[in-house]
């Protein structure tokens, strides 16, 4: 069972949780469902397991087994109660809940390789799979014979999705790619939905219409020789025009208005970052392999992308002594019983951050967002209570 | 145990090659791409004070040859920065680095490893106080941009 960890001098800023499991690889994504109160995770095998909260307590209630590989993507739809999971397998599964248990359902993804990450929809009609196969699957149901099917975006993508973004519209769908890529795509399926109207990002959007594909000009990259690194996180801002994406060459981009609008990018002093998130229009949390969240802050009437600070506060708090079930913590996480101080990572998260949900308040006033590693810990983070507890941390 | 009598010949062929779906870079059209002015950078390190050394360190890190394939501009250019960085005394190096902007100090970054790459005779010990002052500058992810960039110098 989890326990919960609480730093009593920390505890208004972020409660944190470990998953005392084999799930020290949380490459696999968690979703939660703060509605319900509920997490579903895949503790780094062919399953996804689901918590309730009870109190200040996790209990798993569900145990979803159908996936033949590993789960790598996990997306819990809110409205519909359905929870759509892709695998290795190359396969998806849409889950919907039958007399208090998971029923699974197989949506064929005609791909050749593994499934990498999963987006249900804004209005959970539609899910989209990034895969191996260098193409997007987008799902969608068919009435008339009661299964899902799906449309392939695969011009001009030429390598793995790593990770994918609805656009409000419930139209455009972003993609991050490893051909060092972030794109916008039309996933309008008229089957399921009226034609969107116009925006920023263009108004024919034919399925399967690039729309806008990040890489810059040559002579931007010849006076940076920057050519980028895989992309390993998108996020549309809560309107929509914006779009932020992170790359493997610790540079954070945004753009804004598309193929003729503005990019502005930010070369990052830290590893690289593997997850972003919008917080409000004009301010991103993006955390990775330095295991603690940033703040980056985007002032489009400059067109200026700046580092807004460092979002973990270092333990203060006195050495004490140590359980045997932190001495058993600490091994399963650093392979060495003792907190050594000196080389210990002061930070909450003790291992690569891979991934960033906002749980209240959406991406224009955002007040909680959860964080999730590599370390098996699931941290929560109060935005409000970070905003005093650090000097000149200014949320725009 | 027996004995593999048939030819092993074809272990060495790169698999990768006949893939159709094999990714290929684009091409940028480096041609034109003729590094730093040799003469430019010699006469500010000929007539320096170190006003003009941190001159000449600008105008050794102008035009890289990053996108061209011909190694003797890259050669030529990255002598030329060895140079430059060699006529430097260790304590102006700090200045001299934080007169640069990020994206010169992540040129800067792909010169340094690029020199550790071939070492000669004291090149090492310079690079290597350049690249304390340029890492603080930096930080590790100019090193990041140094191992992830397809085309460098």
């Amino acid at each position: 069972t989890p326990s919960t960890l609480f730093d009593p001098l920390l505890s208004s800023a972020f409660s944190a949780l470990f998953f005392k499991t084999l799930s020290h690889l949380f490459s696999s994504p968690i979703h939660l469902c703060p509605a319900l109160g509920e997490i579903a995770l895949c503790p780094n095998n062919h399953e996804v397991h689901i918590y309730k909260k009870d109190g200040t307590k996790w209990t798993k209630i569900h145990e979803l087994k159908e996936h033949n590989g590993q789960v790598t993507g996990i997306d819990w739809a809110p409205e519909s109660n359905r929870i759509v999971t892709c695998g290795a397998d190359r396969n998806a599964y849409v889950w919907t809940l039958k007399e208090g248990t998971w029923k699974p359902t197989l949506v064929i993804l005609r791909i050749n390789r593994a499934a990498r990450c999963v987006k249900w929809s804004p209005k959970e009609n539609k899910f989209a799979v990034g895969s191996g196969s260098r193409l997007i699957s987008v799902c969608y149901f068919e009435q008339e014979n009661d299964w899902w099917v799906c449309k392939h975006i695969k011009k001009p993508i030429r390598s793995t999705i790593l990770s994918l973004d609805w656009h409000p519209n419930n139209a455009l769908l972003a993609a991050g790619s490893c051909d060092f890529k972030c794109r916008v795509f039309s996933a309008y399926i008229k089957e399921v939905e009226e034609k969107p109207g116009p925006t920023p990002w263009g108004s024919k959007m034919p399925f399967g219409e690039l729309l806008f594909e990040s890489g810059g000009s040559p002579a931007a990259a010849q006076t940076s020789g920057a050519s980028g690194g895989w992309v390993h996180s998108v996020c549309f801002s809560h309107s929509g025009n914006r779009l932020a994406w992170t790359s493997h060459d610790s540079t954070l981009c945004v753009s804004e208005g598309g193929k003729n609008g503005t990019l502005t990018s930010l070369s990052s002093e830290t590893l690289p970052l593997l997850c972003v998130t919008f917080i409000t229009e004009n301010s991103l949390v993006a955390a990775g392999h330095d295991c603690y969240p940033v703040l980056f802050v985007y002032d489009g009437a400059k067109g200026s992308l700046t580092f807004g600070g460092k979002l973990d506060v270092p333990k203060q708090a006195a050495q004490k002594g140590i359980s045997a079930r932190e001495r058993f913590q600490n091994l399963d996480r650093r392979a060495s019983e003792t907190q050594n101080t000196d080389k210990d990572l002061n930070t909450l998260h003790k291992n690569s951050i891979s991934q960033i949900s906002v749980l209240e308040g959406g991406r224009n006033q955002c007040t909680k967002f959860c964080t999730t590693g590599m370390d098996g810990g699931m941290g929560i983070w109060d935005v409000k209570s970070l905003e005093s507890a650090m000097k000149d941390l200014k949320i725009v | 145990m027996s004995k593999n009598t048939v030819s092993a010949r074809f272990r060495r062929v790169d698999v990768d090659e006949y893939d159709e779906n094999k990714f290929v870079d684009e091409e940028d059209g480096g041609e034109n791409q003729m590094g730093p002015d040799e003469a430019e950078v010699d006469s500010l390190i000929r007539h320096s004070c170190t006003g003009n050394l941190t001159e000449a360190l600008h105008a050794v890190l102008k035009n890289p040859p990053i996108n061209t394939k011909n190694q003797n501009v890259k050669d030529r250019a990255e002598g030329l920065v060895l140079k430059v960085l060699s006529s430097f005394k260790s304590g102006d190096i700090e200045k001299g680095v934080q007169s640069l902007d990020k994206n010169g100090v992540d040129l800067l970054m792909k010169y340094i490893y690029k020199g550790f790459e071939r070492p000669s005779e004291n090149s090492s010990a310079v690079l290597l106080q350049w690249h304390e002052k340029a890492l603080a500058a930096g930080g590790v992810g100019s090193i990041v941009r140094v191992l992830t960039a397809r085309k460098t110098v």
